[in-house]
């Protein structure tokens, strides 16, 4: 089990294009369909479980799913498989890259690419921020948080820190 | 030392960059302003072929962040360091879930972290656009990307190609 498992993430780590929901398609198609160690409801979970504990959403549904499927050892089979060939293919990519940046016609497409890059970012933040911005308290501190990273450029674990304190002041005593 | 610093700061970013791949991009700049690791250039890269090879984009950017600064095994103990807080958090959290989903101190905590790291999202794209949207021309074709992006929504990759495709054609 332990190897299948590592095998089974692997093969999601390599297919997997993007941020964390692009996990959900391939846990499907592999955990549920092919080996049907899993159902539907089940990968749900564990990716709202995933998108709630710290560190990458994808990296935590593939460390939460090999534990319930292998316990601790499975748990660490697949993390270890879901995160190889990001370890391979980047390096590879990162060693051959300097090879061509010097190249003109490198350099043009960066220029396009970076662009395209601000944009996506730019979209990201709207989608974000609509699904999770709901009441000015929340816009305020958006917005108060915008402000501070721009004019002190302070260190985003203080950010972080600072704005749970602040949710566990704002909410004190209310329920969900 | 470098070493122990490299793994202590992905380990900070693993821990703290709560909702996804892109809430690192803040940390790296701060780790790029803090030890001069790489430029701001470089990171802009970095994360336009993060997103487009393979595998979740924080990993992806940490393995390269890693290499960029000390070779292979740079690149292993980032991304050691960035999945370590993961795999014990998780681990916890799998004992004791049904008592974490349902607190209220969680959804409390995650009600002013979420817009706080949208936040951070934002500053770092407001960052990267100052680098290159320098000249009306790049602004305008900015907006027909973000509009692109926004209402026809193709994966990501694919603005990202058409990038590279239209800088080479205008020779951006």
């Amino acid at each position: 089990m332990i190897f299948k498992l590592f095998r089974a993430f692997f093969k999601i780590g390599l297919f997997m294009f993007g941020g964390g929901s692009a996990i959900i398609p391939l846990l499907q198609a592999e955990l549920v369909e092919r080996k049907k160690w899993l159902n539907e409801k089940e990968i749900m979970d564990y990716y709202s479980i995933g998108q709630c504990t710290p560190g990458i959403i994808a990296v935590n549904v593939s460390t939460f799913t090999g534990y319930k499927l292998g316990g601790i050892k499975g748990a660490v089979a697949s993390t270890l498989g879901v995160i190889m060939p990001s370890l391979i293919i980047i390096i590879m990519i990162a060693s051959l890259i300097n090879l061509f940046l010097d190249n003109q016609y490198v350099m043009h497409a960066f220029t396009g690419i970076r662009i395209a890059v601000v944009a996506l970012i730019a979209d990201v933040v709207l989608s974000m921020g609509r699904k999770n911005i709901k009441d000015r308290y929340q816009f305020a501190i958006f917005a108060a948080v915008v402000i501070l990273m721009l004019a002190l450029s302070i260190s985003p674990v203080w950010v972080i820190c600072g704005a749970g304190a602040l949710g566990l002041i704002l909410r004190r005593g209310k329920t969900v | 030392m470098i070493w122990l610093l490299l793994f202590f700061e992905f380990f900070k970013i693993g821990l703290f960059a709560l909702g996804g791949g892109l809430v690192t991009i803040p940390f790296l700049f701060d780790l790029s302003a803090k030890y001069g690791w790489f430029s701001s250039q470089e990171l802009f890269d970095m994360i336009a072929i993060s997103e487009s090879s393979p595998g979740p984009i924080g990993v992806n950017m940490a393995t390269y962040v890693g290499f960029k600064i000390l070779g292979i095994w740079g690149g292993i103990v980032a991304t050691a360091g960035l999945i370590l807080p993961s795999v014990i958090i998780v681990i916890i959290v799998a004992k004791v879930l049904e008592k974490y989903r349902q607190s209220n101190t969680f959804a409390n905590l995650m009600y002013s972290i979420h817009p706080a790291a949208i936040a951070m999202i934002l500053y770092a794209g407001i960052e990267l656009g100052k680098m290159v949207l320098i000249s009306p021309m790049l602004i305008g074709i900015g907006i027909i990307f973000w509009g692109a992006i926004h209402f026809i929504k193709l994966h990501p990759i694919v603005y990202i190609v058409l990038g590279g495709i239209v800088g080479v054609v205008l020779k951006l």
